[in-house]
């Protein structure tokens, strides 16, 4: 049993009132919630409602000021992300999480070339025969839909859709366990979000993926997500089952955020 | 022969917080119970709550009381308040749902999307596939369309599309939300076929049907579902509504 690490028997991810201020004022407030192996959460609200914040408080990026996150490691048992040396949580980042970034520009390397990109996490886990690493890289271009071609191209020379599959490559390459994403389809004409939603979509299938998204877009949230939390001024206001959220909304924020959306 | 699906007590209003927490009620103590082989068809009024009373079943809209409980694994998992993994998992494993509109995915061919439940329960993608061109060429969805996205397929294609992708799976129980809506009689017979194949091998199955000669040819028994105002308890709410919400909360 970890109860002490304030975490539920079989979830991969356990938030227990986390909290964090920025400057005095509250970012998120009391956050509670289990990830379950498999499953797709989403967190959806509008700017500033704190959902960034949860996020990278969960990832291990930044720490909160109250509460705990723990995380069940594949070999190690379950760890308290926030009490973790900064080496381990970075080993834990590289090998077992992905993050992708609504900036890709943040998520790669933009000096060096895609393949290298994508070789860097796989030798992250242990991956040093340089013609797998670039069969491999080669690979996951082809699963992203960027042509073979490029993969000794620096990614400053790729469109911003184009960047986003890279990175989107990049963590998935090693086959991570949890994949926090951030608005991975934010900043993109709609044709591109449709390709990378499509794309990951299939890969969250296949791959069994577990992951937290991060977006202010409740079309994503309901293709991508099995579940969502509703945030706003920092609190979670709602929380169920994606289409009984956005079908039978029942808080007024929720309500209103549903009844916003433009028909086409 | 013991019941799928067990419904007591169900209460269901909707309240809307920007119009002065309007209180609607639309679902008040309902009880049903349903078998293996029997296809229970909803009636009554349009407004009456079918559709409504079809969704809470499926976990889709929150029930604000009772309880809706399905046979899985040999014991009862009631829905009503339940996690949702829970729910997914019986959605997953024992009840389907189709409803009267395709909601089609950017770039997705139909035979894909028809696929794809298989394919989530571990069939081979090949086998998958064959699967469901078989199912969409028995709905009459010609072989030229198989491979495009249905976003630009007919009302009537569409609804074939759900259909297929919904009955690829044998769900135990199956809900139906007017499966036949938008269909022409040739293919309303293929898709009344096929509900009634699943009924006498034993599904569980709860629908609406408009149309009283899809009714008649695949209900066993019919359930009316009473306007709300007609419910003795509910008639004062309807007409105090807005002045306070007073639909029973599960505590």
């Amino acid at each position: 049993m970890s109860g002490e690490l304030g975490s539920s028997d079989g979830a991969l991810l356990s938030a227990r009132n986390v909290t964090k201020r920025f400057a005095g004022r509250v970012a998120c407030r009391d956050v509670s919630f289990d990830l379950w192996p498999g499953e797709v959460l989403g967190i959806v609200g509008e700017s500033g409602s704190g959902k960034t914040t949860l996020l990278n408080c969960l990832a291990g990026r930044i720490t909160p000021d109250a509460g705990s996150v723990a995380y069940a490691t594949a070999s190690t048992g379950t760890v308290d992300v926030h009490r973790l040396s900064e080496a381990r949580r970075r080993l834990l980042a590289r090998t077992e999480w992905g993050f992708v970034n609504q900036d890709a520009r943040e998520g790669l390397r933009m000096g060096v070339s895609a393949g290298a990109n994508i070789g860097e996490r796989l030798m992250a886990v242990g991956a040093r025969h340089y013609g797998d690493i670039r069969g491999t890289a080669a690979d996951w271009l082809a699963r992203v839909e960027i042509d073979g071609d490029r993969l000794d191209d620096r990614p400053a020379t790729f469109s911003g859709g184009m960047r986003q599959r890279l990175q989107i490559a990049r963590n998935l390459v090693s086959g991570p366990r949890l994949v926090f994403m951030d608005e991975p389809t934010g900043g993109l004409d709609v044709s591109v979000q449709a390709r990378i939603l499509d794309l990951l979509r299939g890969l969250v299938e296949r791959l069994h993926l577990s992951a937290v998204l991060v977006t202010h877009d409740l079309g994503v949230a309901r293709l991508l997500t099995h579940r969502l939390m509703v945030m706003q001024g920092g609190a979670v206001v709602e929380e169920g089952l994606t289409d009984q959220v956005l079908d039978d909304p029942q808080h007024a924020y929720t309500q209103m955020l549903v009844a916003s959306i433009l028909p086409v | 022969m013991q019941p799928a699906l067990r419904v007591s007590g169900l209460t269901k209003s909707f309240v809307v917080h920007a119009h002065g927490d309007l209180a609607l009620p639309v679902l008040f103590d309902v009880a049903l119970a349903v078998s293996p082989g029997e296809c229970l068809a909803l009636v009554g009024p349009s407004g009456a709550g079918k559709s409504t009373l079809l969704r809470a079943l499926y976990g889709n809209y929150r029930a604000d009381a009772g309880s809706i409980r399905v046979r899985q694994d040999d014991r009862w998992t009631e829905l009503v308040g339940a996690e949702p993994r829970t729910v997914l998992d019986v959605r997953h494993r024992t009840m389907g749902f189709v409803s009267q509109f395709l909601r089609a995915i950017p770039r997705v061919a139909a035979v894909d999307l028809v696929a794809e439940p298989l394919l989530r329960r571990g069939v081979e993608a090949e086998d998958a596939r064959r699967r469901a061109e078989f199912l969409l060429g028995m709905l009459g969805i010609p072989p030229r369309l198989w491979a495009l996205p249905p976003a630009t397929f007919s009302g009537g294609e569409q609804q074939r599309v759900n259909i297929a992708r919904s009955l690829i799976v044998d769900y135990p129980i199956l809900l139906l939300d007017e499966p036949t809506a938008s269909l022409d009689v040739a293919n309303r017979d293929g898709v009344v076929e096929l509900i009634r194949q699943r009924r006498d091998a034993g599904a569980t199955i709860v629908g609406i049907f408009h149309d009283p000669g899809v009714r008649d040819a695949v209900a066993t028994r019919v359930h009316e579902v009473l306007p709300p105002a007609t419910s003795p308890l509910a008639s004062p709410l309807a007409s105090q509504a807005g002045a306070s919400p007073c639909v029973p909360k599960p505590s």
